[in-house]
């Protein structure tokens, strides 16, 4: 706060937020349907921009799929966290690049595979050929035990990005994030 | 590569521009209709795991007729939003082919009509891949990574009834004489889709896709001993003449926006 007494020549005006602090921002805000990872572990931060004259925040995200029913929960949760910068904030969506499963961070592996979602596999080259028989999705590891003697029993899991599986080995059934 | 790829379309003429906005209506209804019909079996489809895949897939395709609406909308700035393109046409102002125009029937007419759907989208989706107008060629982008998996399960699903015998392959063979008249319609020629060749939007035109199409597919049922679809009969029209099955499903999936066009959810 600014003391009454002070001269308004003297205030120092605050300074834009670095992009590095909306960077660390940004990793405390958890993914909804996912909360143990951050939208920045999940990939989903393509840019995060700060204007240097008016300090105004820009920040550009990727659509895990194209009807993602929590987009804008997402953008509330992203503005809300961002609010504490006092700057106007903007937040889009884009496809380009398209959000890929290849984006997930290496300690966003780590995260969903200690809660039980084992981490996707490569995802398929974007101009891959369409076809009727795809040849079996290489097998995922368990999250629980590790072992690879493991079912794909639905492509289709509860959420767009996930798929159930069945393990051999421990004899549980888990998520994995599907290779998008 | 894409050095001229733009999102503007300033650079098309007034005719493809029309024509860009006919392949979108075209493509979102497509999705659209086939959203809704497979949402249809959200708590009725034969197995749980089903019932999760069915509603997932109906999701999805909802999601791409959701962005590929508003695309819509940008192009042509009249003031409608993709929900009142989506909600507030009667049944003759919808522009999906005539193969979603069938009842939802029994799963093997569901099976029959997704393949066929999905086969052909495949097609159309790679022909407009690399579309000149960057909003399509990125959507398109995302949307074909999600496609893909749609192919490999309802593919599975076709393999699974026509190998079982018995009913399943009887009700299987059923349903693909049924839809086979409007098989080819997601290949129904667009007014104008010349101009969208030309315009480095679609790759090549409709009835060269077709010719695609059939490729893709051929060796399928050739495997399974199914009879591959004969041409349509009335190509020209594959996109107009809804159904009774059609009036239906639109008084369903209008149902909620009638009771207040207004209101804000």
């Amino acid at each position: 706060m600014v003391s009454p007494t002070a001269s308004p020549a003297l205030v120092e005006p605050r300074r834009p937020p670095t992009v590095a602090a909306v960077h660390s921002a940004l990793a405390e805000v958890a993914d909804p349907e996912i909360p143990v990872v951050s939208i920045v572990d999940l990939g989903l931060v393509a840019r995060a921009a700060v204007d240097p004259t008016d300090g105004s925040i820009h920040v550009t995200l990727l659509p895990t799929f194209v009807g993602c029913p929590a987009l804008d929960v997402i953008r509330a949760a992203v503005e809300e966290r961002l609010a504490a910068f006092d700057r106007p904030v903007r937040v889009d969506f884009s496809f380009a690049p398209p959000w890929t499963s290849d984006r997930i961070t290496t300690r966003g592996r780590e995260r969903l595979r200690r809660s039980g979602f084992a981490p996707p596999s490569p995802a398929p080259a974007a101009d891959a050929p369409t076809l009727i028989q795809l040849a079996p999705p290489a097998s995922v590891s368990c999250p629980h035990c590790s072992s690879r003697r493991t079912v794909l029993e639905n492509a289709f899991g509860p959420t767009q990005c996930r798929s159930i599986h069945h393990c051999t080995g421990c004899r549980q059934p888990f998520e994995a994030f599907k290779p998008v | 590569m894409n050095a001229e790829r733009t999102g503007d379309t300033a650079n098309l003429d007034p005719t493809a521009r029309l024509a860009l906005g006919e392949l979108l209506l075209s493509m979102a209804d497509d999705e659209f209709v086939i959203g809704f019909s497979d949402s249809e079996w959200t708590g009725i489809a034969p197995l749980l795991e089903e019932d999760v895949a069915m509603s997932s897939l109906a999701q999805d395709e909802i999601g791409h007729a959701k962005a590929l609406y508003e695309l819509l909308a940008g192009l042509l700035d009249d003031g409608h939003d993709a929900d009142a393109i989506a909600y507030d046409r009667e049944p003759p102002d919808y522009r999906h082919c005539r193969l979603l125009d069938h009842p939802r029937g029994d799963w093997a007419d569901t099976i029959a009509r997704r393949f066929l759907y999905d086969t052909a989208d495949a097609v159309r989706l790679e022909a407009v891949a690399s579309a000149s107008w960057a909003p399509l060629a990125e959507l398109v982008g995302k949307i074909r990574r999600e496609e893909r998996y749609h192919v490999m399960h309802v593919g599975a699903w076709l393999e699974r009834l026509a190998l079982a015998g018995g009913e399943a392959r009887v009700r299987l063979e059923d349903a693909l004489e049924r839809l086979a008249p409007d098989a080819a319609t997601v290949f129904a020629p667009l007014r104008d889709e010349a101009a969208l060749v030309a315009g480095g939007i679609l790759a090549a035109p409709m009835n060269d896709l077709e010719a695609r199409w059939r490729t893709m597919i051929g060796p399928t049922f050739e495997r399974l001993r199914l009879t591959p679809p004969p041409p349509a009969t009335e190509p020209e029209r594959g996109r107009l003449d809804h159904t009774a099955a059609f009036e239906w499903l639109h008084s369903e999936f209008t149902s909620v926006r009638r009771l207040d066009p207004a209101a804000t959810w």
